[in-house]
């Protein structure tokens, strides 16, 4: 037994006397996790939250969460006697008098922006895989609602060095929250205070920042990571994979190694961008005065789309019995956000209702064969990538030389037109691959190999696709609509909620539109004995016929046999 | 193997996830490929190149880390990387940096690394359970929970559980009615400012007085109320320069298309506030020619040469114009506070 | 748009700034015995003002009109003073070749003594700013941090936090002031070239705009010390960084990870 083992083994065996931690421990440590890439991009937003918090918790060392004027005197000359508020000048403190006071701080920006980016993109990987399906309806939900915190939390961490472009966002913010219908005022003075600017908000979103949103994050991530171990990892189709087995490798030893040298890599690049890439250079915006402003005066990049969204609404407002309803303030900042986040968290309930499948999903869906969820989804990126380009069109207006005008109708009539036309060419996009999946189990692959016949014609060959390929493509369960609900029963009896079954009916059948049906298992067994056959055949003769190589796509010539080939 | 075609239940897939074994579970139709054999597991030099690959990461990661110390002893943070067109660097951030940074990622580049190449790298199986707790444990739940009920007479005793629900009701109101102090009612303070009539308008930073003649066709000047510092000093705040501060320009008295009421201009120098009707920047990007002003924030276009009106983007009100005059000194000063709130519009505005 | 922003040497600045004033100042010797304009003092020479005539008859009279009155459609030259010609035609704005929303600078086709001349007989219609000296644009003694104050207050919102510029409405632009010297921003604070407004001596003295100046010169020439700037543009160039080459870097290793070894 070697000193490890010894060493090791008598903690374990003090900490279980205490605790009775092995029972827990045993049925987790060798728990079997599949591999793919995608798999850990939920990963990057763990590590980089970890990363915050580490930062985080050094920057309030240092960091004065205050509001009370200062007259700068630290070592940053263009700025040197400046009357500042004292969590700027800290912020500056931070930047130049402490060593490594800069990198943490550029840390701790960076990982908050790779931590909004890796959210993001680890939720369409789950949302386009369609691994959000019961069971796990809930972690879907538990998600939605960190995205909506950790937008919240960088927005407040990004405003509480008191700069400028921050103080201007804050500003925005509160001209946001004024527009509220008839609590709005009293809101806004409670949160600041009194009147904006004060001197109360930079210490209430300090403990927001550093408590409260973290304490919530904390919780959730909790709550997110215990459901994925007792539910277990969902799996990509594949051979040897079912809806009951995990395919993978075990916690202890490789995932121990993996999954904890990922945390040691996405800590390390995030911190060589900060030694070499500034972020947030907030001496260069200057101390917050509410007369001040810069050309382009921007959010985070995932505050974007709310400020795009701000930029582009219409300026509609009413004053009705005495009292303003600023709609062109209220929707684009509060309602449409409201709406999009409810949205977002109700989905996976929406797409169970519509298909009627309650049923437990651990293989995970292929894009292609969930056409309408697959073209919401690309919808949704749509709008977000429209409303999020607004929220630079002044800066696209210079490196273009458009106009912002002209950027800014283009996104009012860009946000409807262009999220369903979207929509349209994803779901073409996806019956199409259906198609070829359904054309690769009948007649295989094309394998570019030419061949003529005796009687002159050319053919190309076809192989049959290997059992991997097999196994993914077999592994969509196809299934129906959900039947149209008669009027009445057959006592003449009024089904009841006859209209509300109507729509669910309707949408179930829109879902399953034009999807391929997969070949039956007769099907395919006949196809792979034709091709069986055809192939044996060809080898048969081979010394007989002219036999010629060719790639697919060398010459016209070819690329018409090959076509006319696929028609056979 | 299900080949049923019920709604929501999988079609006439013909195998689509196997058939199922002696304890119900599915099994898959094509089976695990067989496990490959990597070069580190036939090969002892390659494992043992791997070995020494994986422990050069780690032994250079420790080097790192002494670098690091170095460095953080070494060099200040006033210390400087000019690297011309590339750009200019704090050195010790650039060197803590990487030496950390480096440092950092080595280890995990060694764990993988390790994991890929040399730890066992056979799949393996699991067999899944159902989400649900079992109908026996469920059951057995249920009788406890009817049970703990009975015995605390929540059920029958009808007076008890009323109140305690009032009670709980109840219990969150001082929660809610403490918040109260944490900020002053709005009463009138979003409708006005300090300026009043005869407040000399003096220029921002400089906080020099103004006459008309200073402002030539086409000029901006950024101003604010002459006892504005004062004001900000003793309230120890910037509430009032949130509210008070304008912009001035001048154009040629014809250019005045409209103003806000009447001969609120002075020889066609008009003041406006300077902040946005949207949502409250700060605007100042005035186009001259044109007069028009922009919100940098979200590109709300106001007309000064016509009453501030709004000629684009998502602000619906004018720009509050500022009533001036001169005063015996012949310096430009307010007639009066504005006629109408300045900044973002709130509920109570009208 | 170049991502990093423009660098140069850090005495470029100071050097071009002197290459400028003295080829101004021999040129302005060479014809006019060493007087530099005045506001309304010195007048130039008569025959420097005939030869200005001259050559703004050929180049400029076609818009302007035959004596600077202007026409219908551009803009009366009288008392525009002899600032705004040398704003205009030292960044080859004027002539300019088309008429649009924004008159870009190109490069230049006078030579400095053939703008001073134009300059000369442009001041002679009329009063109005001169170009500067080199005292007045002397900025060594000014505040850096209180030019600061006054560009955040005064430049920022057109031409951005670094300078770099930015958008205005209808397709206009605040332009770039990194690679512009002193007396070209001297002089457009003074004449209000374009949309740009007039920043007059009264209401931002000399001594500020000397301020001004010393900041724009520590933006042209005191890079970023946080590292590379990204283009200064804010948090939009941190945005697509993070998305791009952070996101990327991060990816590229999953893929790593997840990959079969063989």
């Amino acid at each position: 037994m070697s000193l490890t083992t010894k060493v090791g083994g008598a903690t374990i065996d003090y900490v279980d006397k205490r605790t009775g931690i092995l029972g827990p421990a045993k049925a987790n440590f060798r728990k079997l996790f599949p591999d793919h890439w995608s798999f850990m991009l939920g990963e990057i937003v763990l590590y980089s939250f970890i990363v915050l918090l580490l930062t985080g918790t050094y920057l309030t060392f240092f960091f004065k969460p205050s509001m009370a004027e200062v007259v700068y005197n630290g070592s940053y000359v263009p700025l040197k006697g400046i009357e500042m508020s004292e969590a700027y000048a800290s912020t500056l403190h931070i930047s130049f008098d402490v060593r490594g006071g800069l990198l943490i701080r550029q840390i701790h920006h960076w990982a908050a922006l790779f931590f909004v980016a890796a959210m993001i993109v680890h939720m369409f990987r789950v949302f386009f895989t369609g691994a959000f399906r019961r069971p796990r309806e809930l972690n879907w939900v538990v998600g939605g609602i960190m995205l909506m915190i950790g937008l919240l939390e960088g927005f407040a961490g990004y405003s509480l060095p008191d700069d400028l472009l921050s103080g201007v966002g804050v500003r925005i913010v509160s001209g946001i929250v004024e527009a509220i219908p008839i609590v709005g005022t009293y809101l806004m003075f409670f949160i600041w205070g009194g009147e904006f600017p004060g001197t109360d908000f930079i210490p209430r979103l300090f403990i927001v920042h550093v408590l409260l949103f973290p304490a919530i994050l904390l919780a959730l991530v909790g709550v997110h990571l215990v459901l994925i171990f007792y539910l277990k990892h969902t799996q990509y189709p594949g051979r040897g994979r079912t809806e009951d087995n995990v395919v993978g490798y075990p916690l202890f030893p490789i995932y121990t190694a993996k999954a904890g040298g990922f945390f040691f890599i996405v800590f390390g690049l995030i911190t060589l961008v900060s030694a070499v890439v500034t972020i947030n250079p907030v001496w260069a915006y200057g101390p917050y005065v509410p007369d001040q402003v810069t050309a382009d005066s921007q959010p985070d990049w995932y505050i974007g789309f709310l400020d795009g969204m701000l930029r582009a609404f219409p300026n509609w407002e009413w004053i009705l019995f005495g009292h303003t309803w600023s709609w062109n303030v209220f929707i684009p900042g509060l309602v449409m956000p409201g709406i999009l986040f409810t949205a977002l968290a109700l989905y996976p309930f929406f797409e169970s209702w519509i298909t009627g499948d309650k049923r437990e999903h651990h293989i995970l869906d292929r894009p292609r064969n969930a056409p309408v969820r697959t073209g919401i989804g690309v919808m949704a990126i749509t709008f977000f990538g429209i409303a999020t380009i607004n929220g630079a069109n002044d800066l696209l207006a210079v490196g273009f030389h458009l106009s912002i005008n002209q950027i800014t109708w283009f996104t009012r009539i860009g946000l409807f037109v262009a999220p369903p036309l979207a929509f349209v060419a994803t779901h073409r996009l996806c019956i199409g691959l259906q198609r070829r999946d359904r054309d690769k189990l009948l007649h295989g692959r094309e394998t570019g190999r030419i061949l003529r016949l005796p009687h002159g014609e050319f053919i190309e060959v076809h192989e049959p696709i290997t059992d991997t390929e097999k196994a993914v493509i077999l592994s969509h369960p196809q299934r129906r609509p959900l039947p149209m609900p008669a009027k009445t029963d057959e006592n003449g009896v009024r089904t009841p909620r006859y209209r509300w079954r109507w729509i669910q009916a309707k949408l179930s059948s829109f879902w399953y539109r034009d999807s391929v049906e997969t070949p039956s298992a007769a099907e395919i067994e006949a196809a792979e004995e034709h091709m069986r056959h055809g192939i044996g055949s060809e080898h048969e003769h081979r010394g007989d016929f002219e036999i010629s190589h060719h790639e697919i796509g060398e010459s016209e010539t070819v690329e018409a046999l090959t076509s006319r080939s696929e028609e056979d | 193997m299900s080949t049923d075609l019920t709604p929501g239940s999988p079609g006439n897939l013909p195998a689509t996830t196997g058939t199922a074994d002696g304890a119900g579970r599915e099994q898959p139709l094509y089976p695990l490929a067989p496990h490959q054999l990597r070069l580190t597991d036939t090969d002892p030099r390659a494992a043992k190149r791997a070995e020494r690959q994986v422990a050069t990461m780690f032994g250079l990661s420790a080097l790192l880390i002494v670098a690091f110390v170095v460095a953080y002893v070494m060099v200040q943070t006033d210390q400087y990387l000019d690297l011309g067109n590339i750009g200019k660097f704090q050195l010790s951030n650039v060197l803590l940096g990487l030496t950390f940074g480096g440092a950092v990622f080595l280890i995990g580049a060694g764990a993988i690394h390790w994991a890929k190449k040399l730890m066992a790298d056979e799949e393996m199986v699991d067999y899944r359970h159902p989400a649900a707790t079992d109908d026996e444990t469920r059951a057995s739940l249920l009788e406890d929970f009817n049970d703990g009920l009975a015995e605390s007479g929540f059920a029958q005793r009808r007076m008890v559980r009323r109140t305690l629900i009032g009670a709980l009701a109840l219990f969150p109101v001082p929660l809610v009615v403490l918040l109260r102090d944490l900020g002053p009612l709005p009463g009138t303070s979003l409708r006005e400012t300090i300026w009043k009539a005869g407040e000399r308008i003096v220029t921002d930073v400089t906080l020099r007085p103004i006459r008309p003649s200073d402002i030539p066709v086409g000029g901006l000047v950024n101003a604010s109320p002459g006892s504005l510092e004062e004001v900000q000093h003793a309230e120890g705040n910037m509430n009032e320069r949130a509210k008070a501060v304008i912009i001035l320009v001048r154009m040629t008295p014809e250019q005045i298309k409209s103003q806000q009421g009447e001969g609120w201009d002075y020889n066609g120098i008009l003041a406006f506030s300077k902040i946005c009707t949207h949502v409250g920047c700060p605007i100042a990007l005035y186009q001259h020619v044109t007069h028009h002003l922009l919100c940098p924030c979200h590109q709300s276009t106001f007309d000064l040469s016509d009453s501030g009106n709004v000629v684009f983007g998502p602000a619906n009100r004018r720009l509050p114009q500022l009533p001036i005059t001169v005063d015996d000194a012949g310096y430009l000063v307010a007639s009066s506070d504005f006629h109408e709130p300045v900044g973002p519009s709130f509920w109570e505005r009208g | 748009m170049t991502r990093a922003p423009r660098r140069r040497h850090p005495f470029a600045g100071v050097a071009v700034l002197l290459v400028g004033l003295v080829a101004t100042g021999t040129a302005f010797a060479a014809v006019n015995a060493g007087t530099s304009a005045q506001a309304s003092g010195a007048v130039a020479s008569q025959t420097q003002v005939e030869a200005g005539r001259q050559l703004y008859v050929e180049g400029c009279a076609s818009c302007h009109g035959i004596a600077g009155e202007g026409t219908e459609e551009y803009p009366s030259l009288i008392g525009t003073g002899a600032a705004a010609v040398d704003f205009q035609m030292q960044t080859g704005k004027m002539p300019a070749t088309s008429p649009g929303v924004q008159v870009i600078g190109k490069p230049r086709n006078y030579s400095d003594d053939e703008i001073a001349a134009i300059a000369a007989y442009v001041a002679s219609l009329g009063a109005g700013p001169a170009i500067p000296t080199a005292a007045e644009l002397d900025f060594a003694g000014a505040d850096l941090s209180e030019g600061g104050t006054l560009f955040r207050t005064n430049c920022m919102q057109c031409h951005n936090f670094a300078g770099k510029g930015g958008a205005l409405s209808d397709g206009a632009f605040a332009p770039s002031l990194m690679d512009v010297d002193s007396k070209i921003i001297w002089e457009a604070m003074l004449t209000g070239p374009q949309n740009m407004p007039i920043f007059s001596n009264e209401t931002l003295p000399p001594e500020s705009k000397q301020a001004i100046l010393k900041w724009i010169d520590h933006l042209q020439n005191d890079k970023d010390p946080g590292g590379l700037a990204l283009g200064s543009m804010g948090p939009v160039s941190e945005g697509v960084f993070v998305w791009i080459v952070g996101l990327g870097l991060v990816l590229a290793v999953t893929v790593w990870i997840g990959a079969k070894v063989r």
